[in-house]
C-alpha cells in the first residue's frame, strides 16, 4: 500500500465478503426450496429468499467495486484520496441502508414494506433485481454520487492513467444507468424495455469496463508487464465491449412486445459479445506468460486467470448458447437462463472482485503476500468454488434442456409444474454442488485467519 | 545504393509504421466485424427471400445512392490530400482540403435525409418487411458513422488550422483519416449489396 488513504478499501472488502456469505446462505435455502417446496414457509418464502439472494449479490459486488476504486484510484493517480472521511461515512451509510433493506425484506411482507417506504409517492418497487424500496434507491444514488465525487476529485488532482479513466467511465456509467430504476412506466413492455437499461447495460456494458480496469490493475502489479502493453489491451476490450454490448441489449427484447427488428439487432450484436470476454482471457494469460517478476502472491494470479477463463465460459459461451432469436424462441426464461446467470456472475464479477481482494488485502494488512499456508488454503477455496459452480451450471443446463424439451418442443407439451417434477433430480444435484460451493466459501473465509510467516512488505 | 533500392527501403519503413493511433485500428476492426456479420446475415436472409428482396430493392433510390458514393469517394480523396499536405509540413494548407472533405460528407448526410424522408413518407419503417429492416438498419448504422466521422473531420480541420500537424506530429490527422476511410469502405460494400446486386 503506497498511500495511507487506500486503507478505506479495507472495510469495503470485509463487508463485501460478509454479504457474500449471506448471499450463499440464502442461495442454499432456495436450492432446498426447489426440491422441498415448503422449507422455511411461511417465514421465508421462495420469492423473498430469491430477492435477498440476488440483492445481496448486487450489493456486495458494489461494495467490491467501491473498495477496488478506493484502492486503485489513489495508487494510479499517485496521490492520497480526496477525502478518506467521506469514503468512510459513505461506507457506513451504504452498509446500514443495505442491512435495513434486507431486514425489511425478511421482517415485513413486501406490500407493507412498499407502503412504509413511500412507494405510493413514486412506484419503483416490484421489479426483479430492482426490488429495493424508494428510500434505499435514493440512498444508493447519494452514496454513488459522493463516491464518484471522491474518486473523480482524486483523479483530477493526480496522474490520469488509462486504467483509472476506464474505471471511472465504468463507475459513472453504473450510476447513470441506475437512474432508469426510477422510471417505471405503466406499460409493461416499456417497463421491461427500460428495466434492461439498468440490468443489461450494467452487466454487459459498463461493468465490463470496471472489470477490465480492475483486472488490468492487478495484472500490472503481479506481472510487471509494461503499462503501455496493458493499456492497448484495455482499448481493445472496452471498444469491443461497447460496440457489441450496447445494441446487444436487443437480445432481451425478443417476444416481450417490442418490434420484431430487435430479433435481428439483438441476435447480431449479442452474438459478438463473447469476443470482448475472449479478449480478456487471452489478455490475462498473455500478461502472465510475459511476466517480468515472480510476485509472491500466487493466489492473486490464480484468481486473475480464473476470472479470464470463467467470465468467457459463463458470460461468453453460456450467453451465446441462447442469444440467437431462433434458439431463444425455445429457451426464453428457462433454467438455461439460470445456468448462464450463475456462471456469468460468478466468472466475471465475483471472481474479479475476489481477485482484487486477494491482491490488495495482504497489502492492506501490511504485507506483500500472505503466508504459503494461507495461500494454499485460499487456492483450495478457488478450486472448490469454481468447480462446484461449473457443476451448478451444468446441472441447471441439463435441467433447462429437459425443461425446454418437455414443455416447449415435444409434440405433447407438459404444463410447467409437471415439468418441474420431471427435472427434480437435477435440482437435487444442483443443491449438492451448492453445498460444495458453501464449503469453498467457508474455506475462503478461513484463509484470512491462517497465520504463518508472511512475505514482508518492501516499499518501492 | 541505387536510387531504386533507396526508394524501396524508404517504402518499407513507411509500410512498417502503422498510420494513426493503434486504438483506432482496434476500433476499425471491431466496426468492420460488426458490419461484416450484418452483411453475411443479409446475404443468407436474402437467399431465403430472393423474390421479396428483388422486388423491394427496386423501390430504392439508386441515383441518390450513386451520388452518395461519389461524394464519399471524393471526400476520402480530399482527406488523403490533407494528410499529404500535412506530412509535407504545411499543416495550415491541409485545412481547406479538410473543409472540402467535410462539405462532401455533409452532402452525403443531406442526400440521405432526403432519401429517408421519401421512404418514411411512403410509410416504410423497420417493421415493414425483412428487406426494409435490413435496408434501414444497415444504412442508418452507417449514417451514424458518417455523422461521427464529420465530427472527427471538424476536429481535424480545427487542428490543421492551428498548425498542429506536421511530419513529426501526424498521429491525430492520420487517426481521423483512417476512421473516415473505414466509413467510406463500408459504404462501398453496402451500396452495391443493398441497392444494386440482384
Amino acid at each position: 500500500m503506497k498511500y495511507t488513504s487506500q486503507s478505506v478499501a479495507l472495510p469495503y472488502f470485509i463487508a463485501a465478503i460478509g454479504l457474500f456469505v449471506g448471499q450463499i446462505v440464502f442461495g442454499l435455502a432456495m436450492g432446498l426450496q426447489y426440491v422441498v417446496g415448503d422449507f422455511l414457509f411461511p417465514e421465508i418464502p421462495f420469492n423473498v429468499a430469491r430477492m435477498v439472494h440476488t440483492n445481496l449479490l448486487i450489493v456486495w459486488l458494489l461494495f467490491g467495486f467501491m473498495g477496488a476504486a478506493y484502492y486503485l484510484i489513489p495508487e494510479e493517480a499517485e496521490t492520497e484520496l480526496y477525502s478518506p472521511k467521506l469514503a468512510l461515512l459513505m461506507f457506513w451509510i451504504f452498509l446500514i441502508a443495505g442491512a435495513a433493506t434486507i431486514l425489511g425484506y425478511l421482517l415485513v411482507d413486501y406490500a407493507t414494506l412498499a407502503e412504509m417506504t413511500g412507494n405510493n409517492i413514486l412506484a419503483t418497487m416490484g421489479r426483479e433485481f430492482l426490488e429495493q424500496p424508494l428510500l434505499t434507491k435514493i440512498g444508493i444514488v447519494i452514496v454513488a454520487l459522493a463516491f464518484l465525487f471522491n474518486i473523480s476529485m482524486t483523479m483530477l488532482k493526480g496522474r490520469k492513467t488509462v486504467i483509472s479513466i476506464v474505471m471511472l467511465l465504468g463507475l459513472w456509467g453504473l450510476a447513470i444507468f441506475f437512474l432508469f430504476s426510477f422510471y417505471n412506466p405503466g406499460n409493461l413492455v416499456k417497463d421491461k424495455f427500460y428495466w434492461w437499461w439498468v440490468v443489461h447495460l450494467w452487466v454487459e456494458g459498463v461493468w465490463e469496463l470496471i472489470m477490465a480496469a480492475m483486472l488490468a490493475f492487478v495484472l500490472i502489479k503481479v506481472t510487471g508487464v509494461d503499462r503501455e502493453v496493458i493499456e492497448k489491451w484495455l482499448y481493445v476490450i472496452i471498444t469491443l465491449a461497447l460496440v457489441t454490448g450496447l445494441i446487444g441489449t436487443g437480445h432481451h427484447y425478443f417476444w416481450i412486445g417490442t418490434p420484431g427488428y430487435w430479433q435481428w439487432w439483438g441476435s447480431i450484436f449479442s452474438a459478438l459479445e463473447p469476443i470482448p470476454f475472449f479478449a480478456m482471457t487471452v489478455f490475462a494469460f498473455n500478461m502472465v506468460n510475459r511476466r517480468r517478476r515472480e510476485h509472491p502472491n500466487k493466489a492473486a494470479v490464480l484468481w486473475a486467470l480464473g476470472t479470464g477463463v470463467m467470465a468467457f465460459l459463463g458470460a461468453g459461451v453460456w450467453g451465446f448458447l441462447h442469444t440467437l432469436a431462433p434458439v431463444n424462441f425455445y429457451t426464453h426464461g428457462s433454467q438455461i437462463t439460470a445456468a448462464h446467470g450463475h456462471m456469468a456472475f460468478y466468472g466475471a464479477y465475483v471472481l474479479v472482485v475476489l481477485t482484487i481482494i486477494s491482491y490488495a488485502m495482504p497489502l492492506l494488512r501490511g504485507r506483500a503476500a500472505n503466508s504459503q499456508r494461507a495461500q494454499v488454503v485460499e487456492m483450495w477455496s478457488f478450486w472448490l468454488m469454481t468447480i462446484s459452480m461449473v457443476f451448478i451450471t451444468l446441472f441447471l443446463t441439463a435441467a433447462g434442456i429437459l425443461q425446454v424439451w418437455l414443455q416447449r418442443v415435444s409434440d405433447t407439451p407438459m404444463p410447467f409444474m409437471q415439468v418441474q417434477d420431471q427435472i427434480n433430480l437435477f435440482y437435487w444435484m444442483r443443491l449438492w454442488a451448492g453445498v460444495v460451493f458453501a464449503v469453498g466459501l467457508v474455506t475462503y473465509v478461513t484463509s484470512f485467519f491462517i497465520k504463518g510467516e508472511s512475505k514482508p512488505l518492501i516499499t518501492p | 545504393m541505387t536510387p531504386l533500392s533507396a526508394s524501396n527501403s524508404a517504402l518499407e519503413t513507411t509500410a512498417r509504421r502503422l498510420p494513426g493511433d493503434l486504438a483506432i485500428w482496434f476500433f476499425i476492426l471491431a466496426e468492420l466485424l460488426a458490419f461484416g456479420v450484418f452483411f453475411v446475415v443479409y446475404a443468407f436472409t436474402r437467399a431465403n427471400h430472393v423474390e421479396l428482396f428483388n422486388a423491394e430493392q427496386l423501390t430504392l433510390d439508386r441515383t441518390s445512392g450513386a451520388i452518395n458514393t461519389v461524394l464519399l469517394l471524393t471526400s476520402s480523396f480530399f482527406v488523403v490530400r490533407a494528410v499529404q499536405v500535412a506530412e509535407a509540413g504545411f499543416s495550415r494548407r491541409a485545412a481547406p482540403w479538410l473543409a472540402a472533405a467535410f462539405a462532401c460528407g455533409a452532402g452525403f448526410v443531406v442526400v440521405k435525409i432526403f432519401e429517408y424522408a421519401e421512404k418514411i413518407g411512403a410509410g416504410i419503417s423497420l417493421s415493414s418487411s425483412t428487406f426494409y429492416m435490413f435496408y434501414l438498419s444497415l444504412t442508418f448504422f452507417h449514417f451514424m458513422h458518417v455523422i461521427l466521422g464529420l465530427v472527427i473531420i471538424a476536429a481535424m480541420w480545427n487542428g490543421a488550422r492551428t498548425g498542429r500537424y506536421g511530419p513529426d506530429n501526424m498521429n491525430g490527422i492520420e487517426t481521423g483519416a483512417a476512421y473516415w476511410h473505414m466509413v467510406d469502405l463500408v459504404w462501398l460494400i453496402l451500396f452495391p449489396l443493398i441497392y444494386v446486386m440482384r
